[in-house]
């Protein structure tokens, strides 16, 4: 049997187009100059920095190519986002963000509200949905910023970003999103939008780790992180990562040329290994709004058995995926974005996720609908839940541990 | 993703002794679905002997977990039931060359779940006073539950106590500020503050020691020795403790060779258990010595010999 190895895991991080790596060497040994100096050394890497920016500009569909700030990552951005949001606009104490967000904004938020700051996080229903007149509700003048994922990490999910910018808008509040699952999946035009500020990281969009954006709209008040140099017009001070910027345009360039084949043939992919499992897996469900999510991520509850357990075992088979179980995070809680969805514990532990990208090819997809079921049954088989048909009657109570 | 032994891999591929047994006489429940856990034993107890003839697993949970019940039912075959409660969770976790610190409750479960099924082969009610929290220290595996309940038992009020009486923070140190909010929560229990740190963590620190030329502690070779053997003495409970030694293996100059046996051999924590040793004896000394393991000491005799 094939062994060769498949990536699934591209909502995790992302191989670097070779057409990228290309573009990128030169500022290496050739290119490799200040962008700040005079002389020629600089000069050229100045163009460069152009020319990217120009690149992110048009995937983002931002107005003017000095709203693109570059940062390390997209964690720097988030976390610029929001400190920037509270000093420019000290009388106001709260932040409104969603109980599913990516821990870049709830471990930020938590630590805020140890400082004294209000956070409140908006659930989300079973499949992963807010309520927006709920979010309207929240939206009152103590509100510093808003800050909600276009895309969910975890389920693809979307969040209705544009309308609950425009509502935050209309409140006078500050909207940021975090869409670095988003940003080269779905077609973004920030110009025709509320949006006053958006996180983007590199890796994610098969550009290198270490290189992020913060989008800022102009206009927007802004307070740096970052103080120092006059890099990126004293918005964020420090020598710019050029071949890590360089890198991230032409990943963006590419990423636009891609946005047909990943709304087409990636998503034909994903829904054909979802279907493809589904069919002989009982016990197994989608999780997230399937109606209205990334075109690229499969996230599938197996319910009565353990995650990491599943990715040893797909790993075993050369299948790279991951899991919102507690093990995989070294926690004893299963993922939060599970736990806010309400997915049972029997299910939560059991979560995948596959996440494909324009590399997955059809074969693969074949080899990993043959590759699941006998691992899931593998496991099942050893699962004190399952008996042989199926789950044991009533499986909370079939199993009366002395505690709990 | 973790870094597995060799042999849990293999126990957590091939699993021995898994599945339901009909004709069990002893079965303990732990764990719950809950907290993705959860492992039933089965026992197959001689009743005039009291010899476990056969055992069994069925496990919810993670690579880890079911390697361990995998590994227990192992262990505990061909055992009477008294011989079989002594059998620590250490040891589970030893029979599968050691697990990662933030598995370590797997094995610690798989002991738990044998309690229960040897209480209820004798008819008696198993009651739990395990609690596991968030997990604080890495290097060391300590969660916040354990480190709460020290605090709150010994009226401890800094993160140096915490760590001499729980180990946790005496490693890589990145979990103080962790140690701290608990500190804080439990001194604000009974109306205290907290000792903070100094700024800058200036006793133990081995740059202050003078920096003297090779052997000028004023010690004599013999006297040095002694002192460096005391030292070691002083650190050996808290090693035995995680049922691990040491030994004194050479002293050449300022080069210290010790060797680690037991379970500190091979532990992923090896090199924080020697940088915590060196940095013991640099302050006993107060000279800046280097601790190496003795398995290195031909090749480092070696090399210093080339470049003399």
């Amino acid at each position: 049997m094939d062994h060769a190895p498949i990536y699934l895991d591209n909502n995790a991080t992302t191989m670097v187009d070779p057409a990228v790596v290309e573009a990128m060497l030169p500022y290496f040994t050739q290119h490799f100059g200040n962008p700040s100096s005079i002389h020629s050394f600089g000069n050229q890497v100045g163009k460069g920095l152009k020319t990217a920016r120009g690149q992110i500009q048009q995937l983002l569909g931002a107005e003017h190519d000095s709203e693109i700030i570059f940062t390390s990552c997209g964690t720097e951005s988030d976390s610029t986002a929001i400190l920037s949001a509270l000093k420019a606009q000290p009388e106001r104490n709260t932040v409104i963000t969603t109980a599913v967000e990516h821990p870049a904004i709830l471990t930020l938020c938590e630590w805020l509200e140890k400082d004294g700051y209000v956070v409140h996080k908006l659930p989300v229903d079973k499949k992963g949905r807010i309520d927006l007149d709920q979010y309207k509700s929240m939206l009152t003048p103590n509100v510093a910023i808003v800050s909600a994922m276009w895309a969910n990490n975890e389920t693809g999910t979307l969040f209705p970003v544009e309308e609950m910018a425009e509502m935050a808008n209309a409140a006078g509040i500050m909207f940021h999103t975090d869409a670095v699952q988003a940003v080269g999946k779905v077609p973004i035009d920030l110009k025709t939008t509320k949006i006053d500020m958006l996180s983007l990281s590199g890796h994610k969009l098969h550009a290198p780790k270490g290189v992020g954006v913060l989008y800022l709209r102009r206009g927007c008040r802004f307070r740096p992180l970052l103080r120092g140099g006059h890099q990126e017009r004293g918005r964020r001070a420090g020598t710019e990562n050029a071949a890590g910027i360089v890198a991230l345009g032409k990943a963006c360039e590419l990423a636009l040329e891609h946005m047909g084949h990943e709304n087409t043939v990636v998503k034909r992919l994903r829904d054909k290994l979802e279907r493809g499992i589904l069919a002989q897996v009982s016990h197994a469900f989608v999780t997230g709004d399937t109606l209205y999510r990334l075109p690229n991520t499969a996230n599938i509850a197996f319910e009565y058995i353990e995650g990491e357990a599943i990715l040893l075992l797909l790993n075993k088979m050369g299948i790279a995926a991951s899991s919102g179980s507690a093990c995989t995070s070294g926690s004893l809680e299963p993922s939060h974005v599970m736990r806010a969805m309400g997915i049972p514990y029997t299910a939560a532990h059991g979560t995948t996720r596959f996440s494909l990208s324009r590399y997955t090819t059809e074969a693969e997809i074949d080899r990993v609908i043959a590759a699941v079921p006998p691992i899931v049954a593998q496991l099942r088989k050893l699962s004190p839940y399952w008996s042989d048909k199926g789950p044991v009657a009533n499986p909370e109570q079939a199993f009366a541990p002395a505690y709990a | 993703m973790w870094e597995y032994s060799e042999k849990v891999r293999e126990h957590f591929f091939n699993p021995r002794n898994a599945g339901p047994m009909e004709e069990a006489n002893g079965v303990g429940d732990v764990g719950s679905i809950k907290c993705g856990d959860a492992l039933r034993l089965m026992l197959k107890v001689d009743p005039a002997t009291d010899v476990i003839l056969d055992a069994s697993f069925q496990t919810f949970g993670c690579g880890s977990a079911i390697a361990s019940s995998s590994a227990l039912t192992e262990i505990i075959k061909g055992k009477t039931l008294d011989e079989a409660l002594k059998v620590t969770n250490q040891e589970i976790a030893d029979f599968l060359d050691g697990l990662p610190p933030e598995k370590m409750h797997c094995s610690v479960m798989g002991r738990e779940a044998l309690q229960a099924a040897v209480a209820n082969y004798r008819g008696e009610v198993w009651t739990d006073d395990h609690e596991e929290g968030a997990l604080i220290c890495k290097c060391f595996a300590i969660d916040s539950k354990m480190i709460e309940e020290v605090v709150r038992a010994n009226n401890l009020s800094s993160v140096e106590q915490v760590t001499h009486y729980t180990k946790a923070g005496g490693g890589c140190s990145s979990c103080h500020e962790g140690i701290e909010e608990i500190l804080a929560m439990v001194c604000a229990e009974r109306g205290d503050t907290p000792q903070l740190a100094a700024p800058a963590c200036a006793s133990s620190s081995p740059a202050k020691a003078p920096a003297t030329p090779e052997s000028k502690s004023g010690l004599t070779n013999y006297q040095r020795i002694r002192k460096i053997e005391e030292t070691l003495e002083a650190i050996r409970p808290q090693l035995q403790r995680d049922h691990g030694d040491m030994e004194l293996v050479e002293v050449q100059g300022k080069k210290i060779f010790i060797n680690l046996i037991g379970a500190c051999s091979g532990c992923m924590m090896e090199h924080a258990t020697m940088g915590g040793i060196q940095a013991k004896l640099c302050e006993a000394l107060g000279e800046l010595v280097t601790v190496l393991p003795a398995r290195e000491m031909a090749r480092i005799m070696a090399n210093m010999a080339a470049e003399a």
